[in-house]
Order: C-alpha cells, then sequence, then structure tokens
C-alpha cells in the first residue's frame, strides 16, 4: 500500500494516496471526442469541484467513472491503486457513488426499498430491509440525512429524493460520492441544506466531487476546482486561490460578461396591468393571493422568489393555459384592452396573437417538442400565421426557410434545422425557444427562468437578447430563482411570497440580504413602497403559512 | 337456480378460469420487468399444439406438459430477442408471435397428423386427469360443505391446483423476495437497476422465461386436461381476455385471482344458459362474451379507480447518463 502511494505521487508532498487519480482519459462518441486526455487528481476528504459549460465532457468523465461508459485510453487509480472499471458495481465495490442529475429512483418504492436495491443481503428481503433500516437511523443522526424510510419516492420532494440518493450511495459504504449537478433541481433553501450535508461528509472524511456549471456553489464549498473546456481539462486550482471571473474565462476560454450591460430604462406607456389576481387550483390551494403591478413599455419587470410561491401560477395563467379545474378572479389588460382570464378565449394561441410571447419555464414539456425537429419546433404556436401556409396546406419550405435564418441569428449549435430538439443541448434548446418567441416581436414577453440548466456562453446571449427587445420598446415579464440574473436584469423587482408580492424594489438600491428576507415572507412594514403593487392586506404576514408544498 | 347448479356453475368456472389464470400471472410477470406481451395469446396456442403432439405419441400427459412449456418458451425467447437484446417494439414482437403460432399450429398439425390442423383425440394417460381430494366422497352429504369441498374444490386436474398455487407464490416471489424486488424496480424504472449494478437484461429475460413456462401450462391446460387434443385456434382469444384481466387486476396477483374469476364466471354462465332470460329481457351469450373486453374497457376508462401500469413498460432500456 504505501508503495503504490509512492508511485501515485504526492504532488502537494502528501504522502497519502489521492482518492481518485485519472491519468490520460480519453473517449469519443464516432467523430465527437468528448474527453481528451483527461489528467485529474482528487485528494482524500476534500470537496473538488469540476465545472465547465453543457457540453464540455464532466458528465462523460464522471460515467467512465462510474463504469458507465469504457475509456478509450487512460487508467484510473482508486486510493493509489489502478482499477479497471468495466460495471456500475465494479465501481460500487471500489466506494464510488455517484448521485446522477435525474434521480434513477423507483417513483412508487419505498425510501428503505429503493437502497437496498441491488444490495440486498439475501434472496429473501426481510432481513436487508431491518439491516438496512437500522443503518439509515445511524446515517440520518450522522449527517442530518433525514429521510421518513416507509414514505414511497414520489410522496417525496425533489430535496428528499436527493437525499435517498445519496443515503443510497453512503448505504453502499461510497467513501467517494460524485455528485452532478445537484442543485440543478433544487430550491436554494435545498440546496443550502445539500451543502451543509456535503460539508459534514467531509467532516467525516469522504471525498466529495461536485459537478456544476455553477460559480458561485465552486466558490462556496470546494476545496480544489477543475475546469473543463471542450473535452480538456483545462485547469486545476485550489478555491481560495483564484475568483469566479478567473473561472468563468477558463470555463468559456473568453472574458464573459456576468453583468450585463444595458442602459437605463425608458418606460413609455403601460403595457400589461394586473389587478387582483387571485387564482386557486383544482385541490383548493390558494396559488395567487391577489397580485397586483404594471409594467410599462421598455421595462423588465424581474420576479424573484424560491419556486412554488405562485410565479409557476401567475406565468401559465398570463400566457393563456392555467392548470385545469382552477378558479381565477382579478383583471389583466393588456395595451389597455381586458384580457380573457377564464372563458373560451382564454388560450395560448390569442395570447400570441395579442402579442404576449411566452418561453415557459420548462423548455422541455412547455416549449418544445422533443422528438420534433428544430424548424417545426421553431414554428409552433405560430403555425398559423399567414406567411407559413399555402391556402389549407402548411408552407413547410417557407417555415423552414424562416427557421434556419432564426437558428443563425441565434447561434443555435450545431446550426442544423433537421435535428430533432432532444439533440441539443440545454443551453441551445433555450435558444430555439427563446429565438421562436423574441423574433416575433411581442409587445409582451413572458420569460420564466430563462437560464436554468443554460451554460454560461448561452445565458450571455440569452441576456443581451432579452435587453435588446426592453430597448425596442417592448415589456419583458422575467421570473427566475436566480437572484444574480434578477438583480442584473431588471429595472424593477417584485418579490413572491405564498401567492403574494411581497415588495418592490429597484436593482440598484437593495442587496441580495434584502430580497432574500422578501423571499423568506419577511417584510418590513416600514420600507413597504407605496407604488400600485402592494395589496392592502399584507399587514399580517406572520399569520402566513411559513413554507410552500 | 338451486343450490347444486350453483354448485355446478362455480365448478365449470373454475374449470374455465384456470388457463386465464396462469396467462395472467405469466403477463404479470413479463409485464411488472417491463417487457409488454400481447403474444400470450400465440404461446399458449404453441404449447397447446406441442403439448397435444407429444401427449399424443407418447401417451404421457407429463411429457406433454413439458413439450408445452418447451414450445412457449420458444416463443418467449424470440419475443426477448427481438425487444430485449435488439430493442424492437414490444407491441410488433407480441402481434408477430400471434400469427406466427396461428399458422405454424395449423401447418405443423395438417403436416404431421393430416387431420386439418387438429391432432388425434387424447386418451387415458395422455390427458391429465382428475384428482379427488381426500374424504371427497366421505363428505359428499354434508349438507353445504360437502358439495362445496367435493364438487367444486375436489375433482380437478393437478394443473388446476398449480394455477391457483401460484397466486400466494407470485405475491410472494414479487413483494418478499430479492428477485420480485428487483423484478418490480426494473419494470418502473430500469436505469435505477442498471446504476446499482444488476443487468437489466437478464432480469427482463428471466421474466420472460417464467411468463413462457406458465403460457406453456396453460397451453397444455387447455389440449390435455380441458379438452381432449389440440384444435385449431382452439386458444379463442383466452389471451387477450388474460391481458384484460391483468389490466382490470391492475398487474396485482391476487386481483388477478379475482378478475380471472369473474371473467371464468361469465364464460360458465354463457355455457350454461346461451340466451340469459331475466325476465325482462334476454341476455345473449355474445353479450356475456364481450363482457371481459367491456369491462376492460371500463376499468381502462378510469370509473374504478386508475390502473396505472408498470412505467417502463414497453420500452427497450437504452443505457443513457
Amino acid at each position: 500500500m504505501s508503495a503504490q502511494a509512492q508511485q501515485s505521487g504526492g504532488r502537494s508532498g502528501t504522502a497519502a494516496p489521492a482518492a481518485i487519480e485519472l491519468r490520460g482519459i480519453s473517449k469519443a462518441f464516432g467523430p465527437v471526442q468528448a474527453n481528451k486526455n483527461i489528467n485529474l487528481r482528487v485528494e482524500k476528504g476534500t470537496i473538488h469541484g469540476i465545472i465547465g459549460e453543457n457540453g464540455a465532457g464532466k458528465s462523460t468523465l464522471m460515467s467512465i467513472l462510474y463504469g458507465f461508459y469504457k475509456p478509450d485510453s487512460g487508467e484510473i487509480l482508486v486510493n493509489g491503486l489502478p482499477l479497471t472499471i468495466t460495471d456500475s458495481q465494479t465501481a460500487i465495490k471500489a466506494g464510488i457513488g455517484m448521485v446522477f442529475q435525474h434521480f434513477k429512483l423507483v417513483q412508487n418504492f419505498t425510501v428503505l426499498e429503493n437502497i437496498i436495491l441491488g444490495v440486498e443481503d439475501g434472496r429473501l428481503l426481510r432481513p436487508s430491509l431491518a439491516k438496512a433500516r437500522g443503518v439509515l437511523k445511524q446515517l440520518a443522526e450522522e449527517y442530518q440525512l433525514n429521510v421518513d424510510p416507509d414514505e414511497t419516492i414520489e410522496e417525496l420532494s425533489v430535496g428528499h429524493q436527493q437525499r435517498v440518493e445519496i443515503l443510497k450511495a453512503l448505504y453502499r459504504q461510497a467513501d467517494i460520492l460524485i455528485l452532478d449537478e445537484p442543485t440543478g433541481v433544487l430550491t436554494p433553501a435545498e440546496a443550502d441544506h445539500l451543502f451543509r450535508i456535503l460539508e459534514g461528509l467531509r467532516a467525516e472524511g469522504k471525498t466529495i466531487i461536485l459537478i456544476t456549471h455553477k460559480l458561485r456553489e465552486i466558490m462556496e464549498i470546494t476545496d480544489n476546482v477543475s475546469v473543463m473546456r471542450r473535452g480538456e481539462m483545462v485547469a486545476s486550482v485550489k478555491t481560495a486561490e483564484t475568483s469566479p471571473e478567473e473561472l468563468a474565462e477558463l470555463m468559456v476560454g473568453r472574458k464573459v460578461l456576468l453583468n450585463v450591460e444595458k442602459t437605463p430604462a425608458q418606460p413609455g406607456a403601460a403595457i400589461l396591468e394586473v389587478r387582483d389576481l387571485k387564482l386557486v387550483d383544482d385541490e383548493g390551494v390558494e396559488r395567487l393571493r391577489g397580485i397586483s403591478f404594471d409594467i410599462r413599455a421598455g421595462e423588465i419587470l424581474g420576479i424573484a422568489g424560491v419556486s412554488g410561491n405562485g410565479q409557476t401560477q401567475l406565468l401559465e395563467l398570463l400566457g393563456g393555459y392555467p392548470e385545469k379545474g382552477s378558479k381565477v378572479s382579478g383583471s389583466v389588460r393588456m395595451n389597455g384592452e381586458e384580457l380573457d382570464l377564464t372563458g373560451t378565449r382564454s388560450d395560448a394561441a390569442i395570447r400570441r396573437a395579442r402579442g404576449i410571447g411566452h418561453v415557459p419555464e420548462d423548455r422541455q414539456v412547455e416549449g418544445l417538442i422533443m422528438d420534433f425537429t428544430a424548424w417545426e419546433n421553431v414554428a409552433f404556436g405560430y403555425h398559423h400565421a399567414p406567411e407559413f401556409n399555402k391556402g389549407w396546406l402548411m408552407d413547410n419550405a417557407a417555415i423552414r426557410e424562416d427557421a434556419e435564418a432564426k437558428i443563425k441569428r441565434f447561434d443555435v449549435r450545431p446550426p442544423n434545422a433537421n435535428l430533432a430538439a432532444r439533440n441539443f443541448s440545454g443551453g441551445n434548446q433555450q435558444k430555439i425557444v427563446v429565438a421562436r418567441e423574441i423574433e416575433r416581436n411581442p409587445d409582451l414577453l413572458l420569460i420564466g427562468q430563462p437560464t436554468r440548466g443554460v451554460d454560461i456562453g448561452a445565458i450571455e446571449f440569452i441576456h443581451k437578447r432579452i435587453v435588446e427587445l426592453r430597448d425596442a420598446g417592448k415589456a419583458v415579464l422575467l421570473v427566475s430563482v436566480e437572484l444574480d440574473e434578477i438583480l442584473s436584469l431588471s429595472d424593477r423587482i417584485a418579490v413572491m411570497f405564498d401567492g403574494r408580492i411581497m415588495g418592490e424594489r429597484l436593482p440598484g438600491e437593495t442587496t441580495t440580504g434584502e430580497l432574500g428576507l422578501l423571499m423568506a415572507g419577511i417584510t418590513d412594514t416600514e420600507n413597504t413602497p407605496d407604488s400600485a403593487g402592494i395589496p392592502p392586506d399584507l399587514k399580517h404576514v406572520e399569520d402566513l403559512p411559513g413554507g410552500q408544498p | 337456480m338451486d343450490f347444486a347448479t350453483i354448485i355446478q356453475i362455480l365448478d365449470s368456472a373454475v374449470r374455465l378460469m384456470t388457463p386465464l389464470l396462469l396467462a395472467c400471472l405469466a403477463g404479470l410477470y413479463s409485464e411488472r420487468s417491463g417487457v409488454f406481451d400481447i403474444g400470450l395469446e400465440g404461446k399458449m396456442l404453441m404449447a397447446a399444439f406441442t403439448a397435444a403432439s407429444v401427449a399424443y405419441v407418447t401417451g404421457s400427459a407429463w411429457l406433454g406438459l413439458m413439450a408445452g412449456i418447451a414450445g412457449s418458451l420458444a416463443l418467449s425467447l424470440i419475443h426477448g430477442l427481438a425487444s430485449i437484446t435488439f430493442r424492437g417494439n414490444q407491441l410488433i414482437s407480441g402481434v408477430a408471435i400471434n400469427f406466427l403460432a396461428s399458422g405454424l399450429t395449423v401447418l405443423l398439425g395438417q403436416k404431421i397428423f393430416g387431420l386439418g390442423g387438429r391432432t388425434p383425440a387424447l386418451e387415458g394417460n395422455a390427458r391429465f386427469g382428475e384428482i379427488t381430494l381426500p374424504f371427497a366422497d366421505a363428505l359428499r352429504d354434508v349438507p353445504v360443505i360437502g358439495p362445496i369441498y367435493a364438487e367444486l374444490i375436489s375433482g380437478h386436474t393437478i394443473l388446476v391446483y398449480l394455477a391457483f398455487a401460484m397466486v400466494p407464490l407470485t405475491w410472494w416471489v414479487l413483494n418478499r423476495t430479492r428477485f420480485g424486488l428487483r423484478l418490480r424496480a426494473v419494470g418502473e424504472n430500469p436505469a435505477s437497476v442498471d446504476t446499482a449494478g444488476v443487468s437489466v437484461t437478464r432480469l427482463r429475460y428471466a421474466a420472460i422465461a417464467i411468463c413462457g413456462i406458465l403460457c406453456g401450462i396453460a397451453g397444455a391446460y387447455l389440449a390435455t386436461a380441458l379438452s381432449a387434443g389440440f384444435v385449431k385456434e382452439m386458444t379463442a382469444g383466452r389471451g387477450f381476455i388474460a391481458l384484460a384481466a391483468l389490466i382490470f387486476a391492475k398487474w396485482r396477483p391476487w386481483s388477478a385471482l379475482g378478475a380471472t374469476f369473474l371473467f371464468g364466471l361469465l364464460e360458465a354462465i354463457a355455457n350454461r344458459y346461451p340466451n340469459l332470460d331475466l325476465g325482462i329481457i334476454t341476455i345473449p351469450s355474445m353479450f356475456m362474451n364481450a363482457l371481459p373486453y367491456i369491462l376492460t374497457v371500463i376499468i381502462l376508462a378510469g370509473f374504478v379507480g386508475r390502473a396505472i401500469p408498470p412505467r417502463a413498460g414497453g420500452e427497450p432500456y437504452v443505457k443513457e447518463r
């Protein structure tokens, strides 16, 4: 063992072998070189971040480590010992655990059943389940990973499901834990809790590899960070010795504007006037409790808030497709004309005809049809437009030509309109949706989570386009859970909590701390702006339920 | 309708539900593992033919049963190759198996026996005999319990008892064993099984093999116990009724028992009263025969609780990150 340790070489002068060492790993999928000669050293008992844009090869590398793919060449050392990882079983035995971005849980199984799956102790379940129950209790105490072992997965929140994935790895006695984009699906509070858990794991001597494209997470929690770009490992540094700007530059290979450059807003007449909007969903839960605000031409109103506080319902309602069975009241005027919120004249097509473009929060479900081609997707929602039709028939040539032009203008990569939407990366899928909605030049753009799961290059691009639309005198309603995004894009910020707008702030005159308090439902009556946006019944905030389902 | 008639109808229902129950449980194993199987009908038909042929030639019902299982397993293997190994469409593969069995049985039957696609009638040991349970005769005269025991419970072939025993056994396997846990997991989310280091392919092959064996027993029962020999298209849609029962039972073994009993009972009533006179209206037997399908449509429409199929059902597993 000690001889092995010497061989693997302590770069930082430590005698202990690295938890993971990769030497010259390469992997190609057909003509695409996903990993090129990767070298990586992950020290024991550290949190090691791997950062890179979508498609930089991070997930491929980790899949190799977990035995999902076989590398074309290169060597893997675990705890200083060379190891050929042919399948997940080998990786598990070597003490490697993986928490995938999309959880690998059986939805209608209990937590306990999910945990023992594949590592049962014998042919019969009862003893395994009893043992797992004991171990789980112990792990829960040790790492604050509390989950009810008898709850089924589908009843758990996403954050708790992720805990089950971590528990699964720990139950398999993983010493090295790989987390692939763990915060992509979490609310900020859940993400914070996850980080506390990871810190606890590190304190117990576990090694953690954190794959992400969020710079803030890297800076907040990692000890070391490695940067990947286009399949190559471009840098490995100590987190304390670097800065977000440096990392961002390494990731994209050029300077990025983390702050959006924009001129002060020149607001004009009110485009959208929302008054006392209320929505009760089909389960009887009040999702919107009297929302009022205006958006004027040439301004971006940002709606901040923890997800699940009514933003989704607001967007869907304005977009023309509130959830079935919802009861709606209140009024919305668009360019001075009343919108039909409930009747037969309320659907997405009619909203679009009235000049409302909508980039939905979940592009893969609401924004795109994943198996359809890019050019078809670029026409959706506007496929009745006269220029896309010849009499009764669709004019596919015209649609395709239009789509190709948009794809070119939005720098969608690869620039191939015949590819299915599924085959584009997250950022490029989003560009397709944004191109479709912005290029129609809507008077009002509703845009939800514009950059969720999108790489930095595309974020910058999408932000620029949103600002351009504003500068062209259009109104934008931006909903995002990313405070940085809200702060850098918005001309005014409204914070939603529990179906209400807790307050409005100007981005230059507020802090993340103040917004954070509002997002948590804590308000200071003295600071409440006197604008038309605030309903009068906000005084008894302490009576409001604290959390949201 | 007197007590004896009721017992007779129930007795008939038990005989008629047996192939449905076996096929339904066969489908349960396959579909709970994520492989849809509309080839139950074809597998049963093939098994009925091979069982009858071998039983006739050897004079042994037991060798017939083995042959039935072999015939059905061969088709299961084709289904597995097409839909698991080569990731083809499971429905198309199932349809192909039904056509294959339908044509092949008649062709081979005519070629071998020259009787227009049927096998010669089976006699003696070439058929499964009825088993009289202990004390059946002694208890026959006890009121109520006597006829139920002697007529209804006693006096069936071994395969009937086997089919009924499969219900608790299947429940136990699914819910109490490692294999069952993995089987259910692979039908719900194969990626969870794969990332746990367990082979999805091997599990699914195991499931369709069990499916093949049970369909084989069902087919052998039809040809060597319920009837005496193979007749062209003798399954007569039972494979589809079994599928309907599987949906009706929401893919659960005890419910499968209930569903197949209901469908067996409907068939028994239709057989006994071709035109059921209810005083006001007369129900034709065609309606009774169609009832299983009508009930299934009602179930699928969501009137009696929702029937949620295994989530990964029908989709070949492709490894993804």
